[in-house]
This record gives C-alpha cells, sequence and structure tokens, in this order.
C-alpha cells in the first residue's frame, strides 16, 4: 500500500499560497496554518484573479477547517474498516457489475470541486479502463450549456477573455449573474474599475433586483427564460443600426444570415422585444442603443442563462451578437462565462463529463478516440456518451446502472427530482461514496464510504473561468486517514487489473501526464494545449505559479485572448452564428401553479452547506432557507411566516422515464417579501439539506426538464404554487449541541457561534405537548419557565450551576419570538447575572441596545451602528467604511449598505 | 360645631380622628388600649426585631393634643345610646356625639380546642400579644403557630428569628391558600424550611395540652408537637357587638354606604369592622381610604368609596410574597413565571386580556404596578407578552 502522507513544507508555519475552493473567479489564497488545526486566511495580493481581495465566504474559511463532521475512516455499511477492505470491495462490486451486465451498467458522478488532477483520474478510470461514458459531473448543473453553446459557436469549449476585459470596458451586461453576491471580487473588480471610469456603464438582465443591481446603470426585469429573445432582438437592433462588423462576419464567421433571419422573424425590434421579455420598452431602448453604441462590451453570464431547458441556445445567442460586431477576443470585449464551481473548468479540460473524451477530444471524432487511446494504451473506449446527470440518476433508479461512484458531491439534494435521486440510490445495488463529510444527505445513502481529503489538506491544480491554472497547496495534515481522491481512484483501479496505467505517485505525475495529453495529436487543431508543462519538475510543479493557457510545448507565446482576429479551431476554422429559435421553458405556469420558481445561490452559502455551514457568521446573513416573492404574489401570506412551495407531478421530460410518476414535490421554507423580485416570480436558495433543514430542500420541488443540447437541468423555471404552512406554533431552541433536525415539522438548525446550536421550529400539532417533548430532549431537569397558554406562549431555560445550558420559546406567531442574537451571547457567561436571568425568558436584556444580525459578515457590523453612522453624517458607502469597517473586507454588503444609506437619507426631514 | 367620637384608636381609627381634628372639629379618640394609637400592621417587624417598639408609635399624645383631638386611652365603650347620641364608656361615662365613627376592628379567632384558655396560648393581634411572644421567645424554647395565612407565617417568621423553634400548622393544602397558588405556597414552605420553620398541612389541632401552662399541642393523626408557646392565627371575625346592640343594620361587618355611614345617618363605620357591598377589608390600605371618606362625608363632602384592589404582601427573610386580586379562577387565563431555583414566581390572571389578579413570590417589587393595572382594567394586548417581567421592562419596551 502506498501510504505516503502528501505533506510538505507547508506545514511549517510558513502561509501557504493556495486558492479558495469555492466559486469559479478562483481567488489566491494566502494561508498560515496554526498549531491547533486551523489557519489564518488572507487573499494573496499576488494573484490575478484577486489581488488580495476576498469574498465574506473566502474570508471566513479560516471557520470551516474543523473536523466536526468528517469522514475520518472508510466504512462499508456505517462500519468502520481499512483502507484495503474498502478498495478491495469496490473493485470487485464494480467488476462483477460489469462482468454480470456490461461496461454502462457502472458510473461515476464526480464535482467540480474536484482537482484536475483527480478529476483525470477519474476520467481515465471511467472512459479508459472501465470502458463507459457514464461519468458525468455535477458541472452538469452549472456549466453545461456554456460548453454545448461554446462547442456550437467555436468549434471547442473556450472562453475568449479574461479579467481584465471586466475592467477594459466601457459597458458590462451581468446577464443572468448575481455578482455582487455569487462572484463577488469580481463585482468588486467592476465597481473599482467604474470609480475610476465613472463613463463605464453595468446593465443587469435579471429577473430578481438583485444586490447587484444595486450598483448598475440599468436593471432588465426579464420575464424568466426570455434570454433568447433579448438577445435575438438586440442582434437585430445591431443589424438595423449599422453595427455589424461586416469584416469579421465575413472573415472569421459562418451563419449569420441564417441567425439573423430567425431572429428578426421573432424579434423584429426593441418593442416586440420588450413585449416578449415583458420589460418596460424604453429600458429596452436604452439597453439596445447602449450596446450599439459601445464597442468595448463585455457581456457576463452565469446560472441564469445556464440553467435552463433553452440554456444552450441562450449562449448561443449572447455569443452571436459578440460575433457580429466583433466584439469578441478584444481588450474590454466579449462574451464571458463565469462558473460556479471552483474547478468547473478544469473539469472541462480533462473532459469528465458524460459526453466529452478528455483534453478537449471528442466522441464524434474519430481520429480522437484513437489519439486518447492510444495515448492512454486503453483497452477501449466507449463508443457513444454516457447519461448525462439527470439522466444517469433515473438510469440508476430504473436499474440499467447498478453500481455508482459518487465523488465529492451531493446528489440527493442537488439535482433536481432529488426524491427520485434519493430513491434511485435506496434500490442501487453498489453505492459508493467519496467525501470528506461524514453526513451528507448523499453519504447517509453510501454502502461504501472513502475518506477524502478536504481543502487544505489536497494538492493539485484549479482552473478559474479566465482560463488561468493555479496550485491548490495543502497546508494541513490529512485528517484521520483521508486520501487524495486520485489515489483512491489508482488504488481501485490498479485491483482491477490496470496497475500500469494508474502508476502515479504524486499529483505532478498526473498533471504532466494531463499536460502531454493535451498536445497529444493536436498540432493546433486543439486550442485547449498545456503541453508546455508536461515537462515540469516535481519542484516546478509545486512552485508554479498561476498560468493562463494555452501553453502549448512549441511556438510564441499565444495571445491571452482568443478570437479576436478569428482563428477558431482548425476544424471549423470559422465561428458559427448558431439560429436561436425562441422555445418557451419546459413547463408553463397554469391558474393552479401559477408562479415561476427559480433557485440559486446567496451570498454568504456555498452549495449544500457542507463547509460553509460550519462558519456561524456566514450563517447569520440567512439562518433559514428564504422563500422570496413580490409582495402582491405573497397576498395573504405574511413576511416571515412559513410557506409550503408545490410544483405539480410528473414531470419528467424524456422517454428515460415514465412521465406521470414523480413524486409531487413540496417543500417549507420561510417567506420574505420582497419587492425587488419580478411579479410573478420566487426565489429559492439551492443550499439547504437534511442537515441544516430538511423541509426547506427545494430541488425535490424543482422540475427535471434540460436543455436538448447540454443536458443542463432547468433549474430556474418551475411552475408552482404557495400556500401557508399550517403552523399551530412557531419557536426556536438553543443548545450547546445539534440536536438534529427531526424536532418538529419544520426544522431548521445551524451554528449560531462556536458553543451554541440554533434550531428554527415550527409545528402543525398542539404547542404545549411540544412544549414539553422538546425539553424531555434534556432528561429530568429543572428548567425554568413561562407559559401563557392562551396566547400559545411557551418559554423555558435550563439553567446548570448558573450557566445557561439550553432556551427554548414558542409562540403562535413567529414575528412574536425575540432576536436570539442576545440570548446566544447569554450563553457565554459562566454564570449568568441575577438580572440578566431575570429577563431571560423576555429574550431580550432590561436595558442596552439588542444585539442584531450583522449586514456586514465580515467585520460584524450591525445595522443600528451602520444607521449611527449615517445619522453621524456618512453619505457614501465608503464614508460608512470609514466609520465602521463595514463592506471594507470583501464589500458584498456594500449593495445593502447602499440600500441603508438611501433609506434614511430619503426618510431624514427636509 | 360637631363633636365627632370616635370609637377603636387603631390605624383607622386614628387617621380618621386626626383628618377630622384636621377640619376643625372636635374630635374624642377613644381606645380600649392602654397604649397610644401604634402601627398594628407593623408588629411583625417589631417582633421580628426589625424596628423598636418605639417605632411602632403613629401618634404622641402631644401630636394628637396639638392635633384637636381628645385621646382617651384605656377606655371601653360598653353602650352606644343613638336616641341620646351619646357613648358609653366603662371609665369616662357617657359622651354626647354629633357623629360616631366606629373603628372597631375584628377580634382574632380562637378555636374552641381543649386548652385554647392556657397560659402560653396567643393571639397574634396587640402590642400586648407581640409583647408576651417576645417576652416567651427569651428562653428559646419551642413554638407552635396554628394557621398559615398571612399573620400565622409574619408570626412564625418573627419567633424562629428570635431564636424559637418553630412549626406552623395549617388545616388546608397550602399555605395563604387565599392568597397563593400551589406552586407558590410551595416555593414559600421550602423558603420557611430554610429558615427552620416547619410546616404541616392538613394539620388538624385536636388539644392544646398543659397544665398551668401550654407544652404541646395534639393533632389528630395522634402527632404531639412540644410547645412553649402557641399562637393562633387562625382568622379575624369583624367587631360588631356594639353596633348589634344599637340596633344598625349589621351583617358581617357594620353595613355601610358609599360615604361610610351606617343604617343611621349619623354614626359611621370604617376598617375591619365594616362592611360595603359585602365586602369587609382585612388590610390596613383599605381601612386609611375608609377612613379618609369618613372624615370627607363628615365634613360635608361626598366622595363615594371606591375599593381599591386588595393586594396581600408577606415579606420572609429577603423573599417577599405579594397577591392581589383573583388568584384562583379556574375558567381565567393564565401566565406563569417559574423560576423556582431561583426563587422566582409569578402568576397572572387575566379575562379578555385584562389583568384580574396577580401573584409574586421572590421579587414583588412590581406589586403596585400589576395593583394598578388590575384596578384600572386595561386591554393589555400589546403588552402581554412584556407582563411578567414588571412595569420598568413592559415600559420599555412599549413603542
Amino acid at each position: 500500500m502506498d501510504f505516503s502522507p502528501p505533506m510538505t513544507d507547508a506545514m511549517a508555519g510558513e502561509p501557504v499560497r493556495t486558492t479558495c475552493p469555492y466559486c469559479g473567479v478562483g481567488c489566491g489564497v494566502l494561508a498560515q496554518s496554526d498549531s491547533a488545526g486551523g489557519a489564518a486566511i488572507a487573499g494573496d495580493p499576488l494573484h490575478p484573479a484577486n489581488f488580495g481581495r476576498l469574498c465574506s465566504k473566502g474570508s471566513a474559511l479560516g471557520e470551516t477547517l474543523s473536523l466536526d463532521g468528517r469522514l475520518l475512516h472508510p466504512e462499508i455499511d456505517a462500519k468502520r474498516t481499512d483502507w484495503n477492505t474498502a478498495l478491495d470491495a469496490v473493485a470487485a462490486g464494480f467488476a462483477a457489475t460489469i462482468a454480470e451486465h456490461g461496461p454502462d451498467s457502472v458510473a461515476l458522478y464526480v464535482s467540480g470541486q474536484l482537482l484536475t488532477e483527480d478529476y483525470y483520474a477519474a476520467n481515465k478510470f471511467a472512459k479508459g479502463f472501465l470502458g463507459t461514458g457514464n461519468i458525468d459531473s455535477n458541472s452538469r448543473l452549472c456549466m453545461a450549456s456554456a460548453v454545448a453553446g461554446h462547442k456550437r459557436a467555436f468549434g471547442e469549449d473556450i472562453v475568449p477573455g479574461t479579467y481584465e476585459d471586466l475592467e477594459l470596458c466601457d459597458l458590462i451586461v451581468l446577464v443572468g449573474s448575481n455578482t455582487a453576491w455569487c462572484h463577488p471580487v469580481l463585482y468588486q473588480r467592476i465597481l473599482a474599475a467604474r470609480e475610476l471610469r465613472p463613463a463605464m456603464k453595468i446593465v443587469v438582465v435579471d429577473p430578481r433586483r438583485t444586490a447587484t443591481c444595486e450598483g448598475a446603470d440599468l436593471h432588465l426585469p426579464i420575464a424568466p427564460g426570455t434570454d433568447v429573445a433579448l438577445f435575438s432582438g438586440l442582434l437585430v437592433h445591431l443589424a438595423d443600426v449599422g453595427a455589424t462588423d461586416s469584416r469579421y462576419v465575413a472573415d472569421a464567421t459562418t451563419g449569420a444570415a441564417d441567425a439573423l433571419a430567425i431572429a428578426r422573424a421573432q424579434t423584429p425590434d426593441a418593442m416586440a422585444t420588450a413585449k416578449a421579455c415583458d420589460v418596460d420598452p424604453a429600458l429596452m431602448r436604452s439597453f439596445f442603443e447602449w450596446f450599439a453604441a459601445t464597442p468595448r462590451v463585455v457581456t457576463m453570464f452565469s446560472q441564469g442563462v445556464n440553467q435552463s431547458s433553452s440554456g444552450t441556445d441562450k449562449v448561443n445567442a449572447i455569443i452571436n451578437v459578440h460575433l457580429l460586431t466583433g466584439r469578441i477576443g478584444k481588450p474590454g470585449a466579449g462574451p464571458f462565462s463565469v462558473t460556479g464551481q471552483p474547478n468547473a473548468m478544469g473539469g472541462r479540460e480533462v473532459g469528465a463529463l458524460a459526453n466529452t473524451l478528455a483534453c478537449h477530444l471528442e466522441f464524434n471524432r474519430p481520429d480522437d478516440a484513437r489519439t486518447l487511446q492510444a495515448f492512454w494504451s486503453a483497452p477501449g473506449l466507449p463508443a457513444k456518451p454516457g447519461h448525462a446527470a439527470v439522466d444517469l440518476f433515473r438510469a440508476i433508479g430504473d436499474g440499467r446502472v447498478r453500481a455508482v461512484w459518487i465523488i465529492a458531491t451531493n446528489p440527493a439534494i442537488s439535482l433536481p427530482e432529488a426524491a427520485g435521486v434519493r430513491q434511485a440510490l435506496q434500490r442501487c445495488n453498489l453505492v459508493v461514496v467519496s467525501e470528506c463529510v461524514r453526513d451528507s444527505d448523499t453519504t447517509d445513502l453510501g454502502k461504501i464510504r472513502l475518506p477524502a481529503e478536504a481543502w487544505g489538506e489536497k494538492d493539485g491544480t484549479v482552473t478559474n473561468s479566465e482560463r488561468v491554472i493555479s496550485r491548490q497547496r495543502a497546508f494541513l495534515p490529512a485528517a484521520g486517514e483521508a486520501r487524495p481522491d486520485w489515489w483512491m481512484i489508482a488504488q481501485v483501479a490498479r485491483r482491477m487489473g490496470f496497475s500500469d496505467a494508474f502508476r502515479w505517485t504524486s499529483p505532478a505525475d498526473i498533471f504532466r501526464e494531463h499536460a502531454a495529453l493535451s498536445g497529444a495529436g493536436n498540432n493546433g487543431s486543439r486550442l485547449f494545449d498545456i503541453s508546455r508543462l508536461a515537462a515540469m519538475t516535481n519542484a516546478e510543479y509545486d512552485a508554479m505559479a498561476p498560468t493562463r493557457w494555452p501553453c502549448p510545448a512549441t511556438g510564441a507565446a499565444p495571445d491571452a485572448r482568443f478570437f479576436g482576429a478569428g482563428g477558431f479551431p482548425p476544424r471549423t476554422g470559422r465561428a458559427n452564428m448558431v439560429p436561436t429559435p425562441s422555445r418557451p421553458p419546459f413547463q408553463p405556469t397554469s391558474a393552479a401553479f401559477p408562479l415561476v420558481l427559480m433557485t440559486g445561490r446567496i451570498r454568504d452559502q456555498w452549495h449544500t452547506m457542507t463547509r460553509t455551514g460550519k462558519s456561524p457568521r456566514l450563517l447569520a446573513h440567512q439562518p433559514e432557507p428564504m422563500l422570496s416573492v413580490h409582495p402582491d404574489d405573497a397576498q395573504a401570506l405574511a413576511d416571515g411566516s412559513l410557506v409550503t412551495v408545490a410544483a405539480p407531478t410528473g414531470t419528467a421530460p424524456t422517454g428515460t422515464a415514465p412521465t406521470g410518476t414523480t413524486p409531487a414535490g413540496i417543500a417549507t421554507l420561510r417567506l420574505r417579501h420582497d419587492p425587488g423580485l419580478r411579479r410573478g416570480s420566487v426565489f429559492a436558495p439551492m443550499h439547504w439539506t437534511d442537515r441544516f433543514c430538511p423541509a426547506g430542500r427545494i430541488n425535490p420541488v424543482v422540475n427535471a426538464a434540460f436543455d436538448p443540447f447540454s443536458f443542463q437541468p432547468e433549474l430556474k423555471h418551475t411552475p408552482v404554487r404557495l400556500a401557508a404552512f399550517p403552523a399551530q406554533w412557531h419557536g426556536f431552541l438553543l443548545a450547546r449541541h445539534n440536536h438534529g433536525t427531526d424536532l418538529a415539522e419544520y426544522t431548521a438548525v445551524l451554528p449560531a457561534n462556536d458553543t451554541v446550536w440554533r434550531h428554527e421550529l415550527a409545528g402543525t400539532g398542539a404547542a404545549e405537548p411540544a412544549f414539553g417533548r422538546l425539553r424531555e430532549k434534556f432528561g429530568e431537569a429543572a428548567w425554568m419557565k413561562l407559559n401563557d397558554p392562551a396566547s400559545g406562549l411557551f418559554r423555558a431555560a435550563l439553567i446548570v450551576d448558573g450557566a445557561l445550558q439550553a432556551c427554548l420559546f414558542i409562540s403562535k406567531d413567529p414575528s412574536s419570538l425575540p432576536l436570539r442574537e442576545w440570548l446566544v451571547a447569554c450563553f457565554s457567561s459562566p454564570v449568568l447575572t441575577p438580572r440578566d436571568r431575570r429577563m431571560l425568558l423576555a429574550g431580550r436584556p432590561a436595558e442596552g441596545p439588542m444585539p442584531e444580525a450583522p449586514v456586514c459578515v465580515c467585520h460584524g457590523v450591525g445595522a443600528t451602528a451602520i444607521a449611527a453612522a449615517i445619522a453621524a453624517g456618512s453619505t457614501t458607502v465608503a464614508a460608512i467604511g470609514a466609520a465602521t469597517r463595514a463592506g471594507t473586507n470583501c464589500g458584498s454588503c456594500k449593495p445593502e449598505l447602499r440600500t441603508l444609506l438611501h433609506g434614511l437619507l430619503q426618510t431624514e426631514p427636509a | 360645631m360637631h363633636r365627632i367620637v370616635v370609637v377603636g384608636a387603631g390605624p383607622a381609627g386614628a387617621r380618621c380622628a386626626e383628618r377630622l381634628a384636621g377640619r376643625g372639629f372636635a374630635v374624642t379618640l377613644i381606645g380600649a388600649e392602654r397604649d397610644m394609637p401604634y402601627d398594628r400592621v407593623a408588629l411583625s417587624k417589631f417582633l421580628a426585631g426589625e424596628i423598636l417598639e418605639a417605632d411602632l408609635l403613629t401618634h404622641e399624645t402631644t401630636s394628637l393634643k396639638d392635633a384637636g383631638v381628645s385621646h382617651l386611652a384605656g377606655t371601653r365603650v360598653v353602650a352606644i345610646d343613638r336616641e341620646q347620641s351619646r357613648v358609653l364608656t366603662d371609665n369616662h361615662g357617657a359622651i354626647g356625639y354629633s357623629r360616631l365613627v366606629l373603628a372597631l376592628g375584628s377580634t382574632p379567632v380562637r378555636l374552641p380546642f381543649p386548652g385554647a384558655d392556657l397560659p402560653g396560648v396567643v393571639m397574634y393581634r396587640t402590642l400586648d400579644d407581640v409583647r408576651l411572644m417576645i417576652e416567651t421567645a427569651r428562653a428559646g424554647g419551642r413554638a407552635v403557630v396554628i394557621g398559615g395565612g398571612l399573620l400565622g407565617l409574619e408570626a412564625a417568621y418573627g419567633l424562629a428569628k428570635r431564636g424559637m423553634t418553630v412549626s406552623v400548622l395549617h388545616a388546608v393544602d397550602r399555605l395563604m391558600e387565599r392568597q397563593l397558588d400551589h406552586a407558590a405556597a410551595c416555593l414559600l414552605t421550602q423558603r420557611l424550611a430554610r429558615h427552620g420553620i416547619a410546616t404541616h398541612l392538613t394539620a388538624k389541632t385536636e388539644t392544646i395540652e398543659g397544665d398551668a401552662h401550654v407544652n404541646a399541642v395534639r393533632l389528630a393523626d395522634g402527632t404531639v408537637l412540644p410547645a412553649d408557646l402557641v399562637v393562633m392565627a387562625v382568622g379575624i371575625r369583624p367587631e360588631t357587638a356594639l353596633a348589634k346592640a344599637a340596633g344598625l343594620d349589621v351583617k358581617r361587618g357594620v353595613l355601610v354606604d358609599d360615604t361610610m355611614a351606617s343604617s343611621d345617618p349619623k354614626v359611621f363605620a370604617i376598617g375591619e369592622c365594616a362592611e360595603h357591598e359585602g365586602v369587609v377589608c382585612g388590610l390596613v390600605a383599605p381601612a386609611y381610604a375608609q377612613a379618609e371618606i369618613a372624615a370627607w362625608s363628615i365634613a360635608g363632602a361626598l366622595f363615594g368609596y371606591r375599593p381599591e384592589t386588595d393586594a396581600t404582601a408577606l415579606k420572609v427573610a429577603g423573599t417577599g410574597v405579594w397577591s392581589a386580586g383573583q388568584i384562583d379562577l379556574p375558567d381565567a387565563e393564565t401566565i406563569v413565571y417559574d423560576d423556582t431555583e431561583a426563587g422566582e414566581y409569578r402568576k397572572l390572571l387575566l379575562r379578555d386580556d385584562r389583568l384580574i389578579g396577580a401573584m409574586l413570590f421572590g421579587d414583588t417589587s412590581d406589586g403596585p404596578w400589576y395593583q394598578s393595572l388590575i384596578s384600572g382594567g386595561l386591554q393589555l394586548r400589546a403588552t402581554r407578552a412584556a407582563l411578567p417581567f414588571g412595569a420598568a421592562f413592559a415600559l420599555s419596551t412599549r413603542d
């Protein structure tokens, strides 16, 4: 067994240069480990993605390193075992399944969280040696439409521009991107650039008035799913006002006439486009005019574009306007896909999706398969693509796939039709899960659990949204018996008889192989070429600075941007302007399901919260899953109340599963009135899981429609209806332990600080028995109590030796519960003062200000302090920052500061 | 000029006499006790050694005289002659009046146990009673207090403080059952135990034993409690014999109207001997209020008496027990605050979001506020949740 620990000088206490494990911006991080297993975290001032900036999530990374909840040992059937036994079992299980049912009866489902080396190993194992195309990634939920759109337009999955373009442009159009929250560092770079060049304009295209709109010059609140119409109308307008770069179109593109004809037929002018998108025609005209008049324009897009049943067409509609005007691959101009995951790009490079091979080699090109098979010395490659994510879990559900290895992702919660995914995994013969987290919605379903190294322990590379490859380095020892993902894959492969192909001893070995493959048979035929890096020594790999591809082994240093002068991959030679007939979303709304559910991220959480959920600071902003709805649509549903969201049954759109059998999805979330939302649309975060709030899981509600080209699910358009959750009581339990999520029909649990767990509760039964039942969780104990049964008010606190151990508040109405912050603070008193003890069940101190949730999470600044600064004369966000430090770290609260500023200044007497 | 005779020199009588004299009337105050008027309510503090005997006196001879009150101490009125508008006394002959105020107070109930009149059995009522208790306590020894109401517990606590080993016998299943619910009574029992006072609930006294002096109390269940002193504090009875003999309308007390006048417009009754709208007061605050009303009525200003909510307060070793209004209505809404470990307990009774009763154990400083809420009868919907936490808190959270 190879157990050489991947320890490096990193652990010696010097700050280690690594990268953030969150979004696709790929910020550089300096991590200085401490003796207690934690680390001080700072932005890396030398990293080209962030130049020292970090967002709230990145800044809080040091709070997420505890070993609480980590999977530390291999397990079979929930019992600890040793690595040999576990790996033998995986190898035997996969081998037996393939022997009996063929290679397509097994699958891997992997993740944009993987390092490129892990990703490469998984893809090589599946396609080269298991002989199946059944490897897909959670990037399917994130980037698949961008990949498909790029491939259709450019012939290869290429992001043409760089982050610098976001600063050099004169107009930036943010489409389906809440950049302020989801890519905060890029947003701060954009705002900083505009600060220097106030003429620069920002346009946001989003059905929601998000935090990103606070800094925008124009917000186009288009109806969900109408992006194709928008850019189709823009294409016509650009052609009509003479903004076409005829030379570029003639020399470097094909299909312009067809694309324009289709566009003109559906959106002949701004008025028609405004109608199709259901926005004010004046806004539409402004947008068209600005776009036409601004050569340096970047259209940056993200999940609002990709997560759609017409996601690929949306991407191409965007690319078309840039091709028509030749505004691509030039400083400050181009379409720009920004990825959601830290290594979605790395995954695209290694080709770990069901419908790609590796290193931008393609299934549909016979030469590519031969190149790859030879390079890998593989017994044979699959003849056809495998099942993409949604389809894959359906195949598991109906028994076509009988063994699955899930690596670093949580499909039981993150996929649409999540209830069906869960059922599929329950039925599956062999579920192997490699994870760093012991308890997740998916690890719970794993027969064999393999402990993976977490961020800070693992070692390799990632690629960010601007094609920059950065090293992610270890600065902590591996937890327990955790091992790198590539190692596990190699160990299983060797046990299955593929020793020669999996002899790597380090990530550097894998990276060199990957780099070499990118050059194999390339000769300029594929733009993804990093073959120069294949010659790196181990020491050079360890020291590798952030490196933008391409970096071919031979030839002149290439330009940082692609396509400024054409130069599309040789097989097509030209870019293709794909006609994009506008299609409605898969499921229309109806009288019974009148609202459109969109899901997405919130500012301070990441994915399924396995990491960010450890940080009380990050949970303070939104402690529970919130359903945002325009007040007009909320009708009788009160702000702060609980609502159930229900979708129609039987939404399966393909022939792979019988329609009508999908269980009706419902979820229960906390309602938030948000006048920034488009009427008719509601928004829910996708983060909450069984660990944190089983009722608030939104993906069981989301329809499993997907794009026909990219297979990316339509996470931004599910028809739903809302109803009041029939709560008889609402409440919360604060305690020194996590008491789980089955305390009441609605339970949301979160750490309130290092020692206190907060449980938000609501029940449909009588309040008083629940009050008793919840106290019984603590055994025989003398609680102090306040009972007002006629009002439905029940409160209790458990104090042992003067220190608060637990408190339980129950009320008919959630708005009559006190803020939790002061009570949480009371837990830190070794002995409560008599005064605090007297006020405990009042839920607030006898005097003094009430502690509150922070607006600025990084510096813990609340609304009261901000209001005080405004009252004292701060009239700008910068002045508030100078007075209170709010907004001076990651800046992601600046939109909220601006809102507070405007609100308070406007209410000031004249 | 009217000549006013006030019979009874307790708190109500003395207050009324003083007010009338202050308005220029000639007032004669007749008291059966030989002492100058004293603060009967403060007797428990005196017994507990918290104040001196001199502190009890509310009026010096000179001050009464200066005020124009003629005080006849140690004088007993034996009859009222309404026809001739005079009272007959045992040692000052007949004294005429144009208006008569009866402030006769009440008599402690002496239960007719065998041995109830033995020496060493005291009622807890007068300064003389307390002097005897203090004298007995000097030798330490054991005391049995019969009656676990307010007075009995004050007596028990005072005697315990003076070094006696004290047992309280109470016929019902909880102390102060008219003011406290079970939980609060339980807390009180615990608190008393901490001060060495044993409580016997549902205790039926059978005999008081002793030859020349009490030496034990025997209970119906056979328990024998040795006793050097027995204090009987099982209740009071309005003192109405004189009024009845004079033919005034009397039920439990002398019936009075809103001006405190009895069935004879020349005769007024105030304090514990008077019955107003079916209520006989047992506390000093309403007695004072009635004294004021009677004094105004006699002076010709007719303010109607409006009974305030009664509040009962007991202070035992730093812990207060306080209650007011209705505390035992099964159909009322209740708010209960219970921090037994810290010795804090509050029960509030509401109907239609109006406070109708309150019981405080521990910190009773908010008592007057609750009392005003009960009297005021305000709708408390908005502040209901803040109610248990007291006035300062409720007012600070008001929008």
